[in-house]
């Protein structure tokens, strides 16, 4: 008796799949319909960021250290608001990671399931509030405390934004942490603990190294979502417009000056078209971060 | 079984979003309603300078307590967003707290219009620093130094051995080019001075830094700060800002208020802007802390 084979019933072959395909083609295309949106942002973006080098010389944007969009002497140097973007950032990772590892690894080896269901609803929440508000607390709470704690002249700096951010990273970063921890298959922490390691011992040395690509690009997304972030550094950071990368000082990101300039210019302005470039920029640099945690993403422990 | 009894709760559910969102709907409705003025309402849009909204809001306020079916809309923004609105038509007056530029002007010359310029009252810039500065008084020039970052200590003008933070409003704000025009000349505010988002912020950040200086309109400051006398050079008495100071040109950072329109203002646009000059408007600006065109 020969099996026949391609026979079987898949999805798609079961009765009744040829009225399911109008359906299909209208969800396909609403699903295409995102595809189609994020090209037209694409082509939105470098339609208006590329006249700019007509008049204005790209050497002078990608390198120019100084922001002076309004004056006599008109200068429109990317290098200030790319360094405070990257304080900013850098520094809430530096605060969210091991925080976030720390909570992941919590949640997924060692906390028990009544623990489990009331951290990740509070986690959720976090990921919740409007940015405005994280800013609001930032201006009026946290920068006095951060004024009197530091003995700082000023509460409103790359710290301040450092730190709200850390906050609103985290839940992206505890999350998608936490499934790696989980995607690590058990038996490698049976062996481990068949060899005599302590759970602190197996967790450190053999799930979290087990788990690193997942992690990394958990903290990547992270990272990238705060990149973006708007509302709270502009409310928080002082928005000077100096290169420095000293957490105590006044920063200026790229999303807050899109943010606070864009109303006052007139349409097709140079001041207009620089800040379409400074978006274009933020949208590379947020592809570029997305890109490489999908990358290590896909690397996953076999 | 299971299955009907799942398609019962969700047709329950069903029926209950349903009459939420209809009761949503209703009540947006009604509450638009009773929003609502007389159907024969006219709308007097004015956009622009941060400085001048909360006197535009008090005027708005009490011409529309005059005339019933006049609906008047005062939205801030900065003089240049009403000026970029007056040129692209999105209001039918633009309140600037500075002359409109010739690039602006010519802009809206392209469109076919002339603007026409209306002075409504007078503000002063009020240099402010923090209630434990010694500083009492600077003058053009020191401020100038200050501003620029070319000084970084208070000791340097005759204060307290302390750095010197400077704090200002964003590029876009009426006020910033204001002050950079008067006590700058065409230097460049400090590339580590702190761009605050309002004149609140402002007066907030000063009155918390004790090495902070910022400059707020006349009508903003409060007690929480000290606001510095200016002179307009070494050896020149240090004028304090105040109503007499500004009227009678003495005071060095003042400035006049104006109204613009494109073109001869409507009807409804004129009367409003001969409300601000009347005797109640003034009355009015000098309330909210401004100074009154008589």
């Amino acid at each position: 008796m020969r099996l026949a084979r391609n026979k079987t019933p898949g999805p798609r072959r079961r009765a009744g799949a040829h009225e399911g395909r109008p359906a299909e083609f209208v969800l396909a295309g609403l699903a295409s319909l995102s595809l189609v949106a994020l090209g037209l942002i694409c082509l939105f973006l470098v339609k208006d960021a590329l006249p700019l080098f007509a008049d204005y010389p790209a050497g002078g944007f990608f390198a120019g250290r100084e922001w002076q969009p309004v004056s006599t002497n008109v200068r429109f140097g990317l290098i200030p608001l790319l360094t405070g973007s990257l304080v900013v950032a850098l520094g809430a990772g530096l605060i969210a990671v091991p925080l976030a590892i720390g909570v992941a690894l919590f949640v997924s080896e060692v906390a028990p399931r009544w623990v489990r269901e009331l951290l990740k609803p509070a986690m959720e929440l976090l990921a919740a509030i409007p940015s405005v508000v994280y800013g609001f607390f930032g201006l009026v709470v946290l920068s006095r405390w951060l004024q009197s704690a530091f003995g700082l002249n000023s509460g409103l700096n790359a710290l301040n934004g450092s730190v709200l951010l850390a906050v609103m990273a985290l839940p992206t970063m505890v999350t998608l942490s936490e499934d790696a921890l989980r995607a690590v298959p058990q038996s490698y922490r049976n062996a481990s603990l068949a060899m005599g390691a302590s759970r602190l011992e197996t967790m450190l040395h053999v799930t979290l190294p087990a788990a690193r690509s997942g992690i990394a690009a958990a903290v990547m997304l992270g990272i990238g979502r705060v990149v973006g972030e708007t509302m709270t550094v502009l409310m928080v950071t002082g928005n000077a417009s100096q290169i420095t990368f000293l957490l105590f000082d006044s920063v200026r990101t790229m999303t807050a000056t899109v943010a606070a300039e864009m109303a006052e210019t007139a349409w097709g302005s140079l001041h207009y078209h620089a800040l379409f470039a400074i978006g274009l920029t933020l949208f590379a640099i947020t592809f570029a971060i997305n890109a490489l945690a999908d990358v290590m993403l896909r690397k996953k422990v076999s | 079984m299971a299955r009907q009894v799942g398609s019962q709760a969700s047709m329950l559910g069903k029926v209950v979003w349903v009459c939420l969102l209809l009761a949503l709907v209703v009540v947006v409705a009604v509450g638009g309603l009773a929003g609502c003025r007389p159907r024969t309402t006219t709308t007097l849009v004015i956009r622009g300078s941060d400085t001048m909204v909360n006197l535009a809001a008090a005027w708005a306020e009490s011409f529309m307590a005059a005339n019933q079916d006049v609906q008047v809309s005062v939205q801030g923004g900065g003089s240049s967003t009403g000026f970029a609105a007056l040129i692209d038509g999105s209001t039918d007056l633009a309140n600037a707290s500075r002359p409109i530029k010739d690039s602006e002007r010519q802009a809206l010359q392209a469109k076919g219009k002339t603007p026409v310029e209306f002075t409504v009252a007078y503000d002063a810039v009020t240099m402010i620093v923090n209630s434990t500065n010694t500083v009492g008084s600077l003058t053009l020039a020191q401020l100038s130094d200050i501003l620029t970052g070319k000084v970084t200590n208070w000791k340097a003008v005759g204060g307290p051995d302390r750095g010197i933070t400077v704090y200002s409003r964003e590029s876009s704000s009426g006020t910033y080019a204001f002050v950079q025009e008067t006590v700058m000349g065409t230097a460049d505010f400090a590339s580590s001075a702190r761009l605050m988002p309002s004149s609140e912020s402002i007066l907030q950040a000063v009155a918390q830094d004790k090495t902070g200086i910022g400059y707020v309109g006349l009508g903003y400051v409060s007690s929480s700060v000290s606001a510095l006398g200016v002179a307009k050079e070494a050896g020149a008495t240090p004028v304090l800002p105040a109503v007499t100071t500004v009227l009678d040109k003495s005071y060095p950072i003042s400035r006049a208020l104006y109204i613009y329109s494109a073109g001869d203002p409507s009807a409804l646009g004129m009367s409003f802007i001969e409300f601000c000059v009347s005797p109640v408007g003034g009355r009015l600006a000098e309330e909210v802390g401004f100074v009154p065109t008589k």
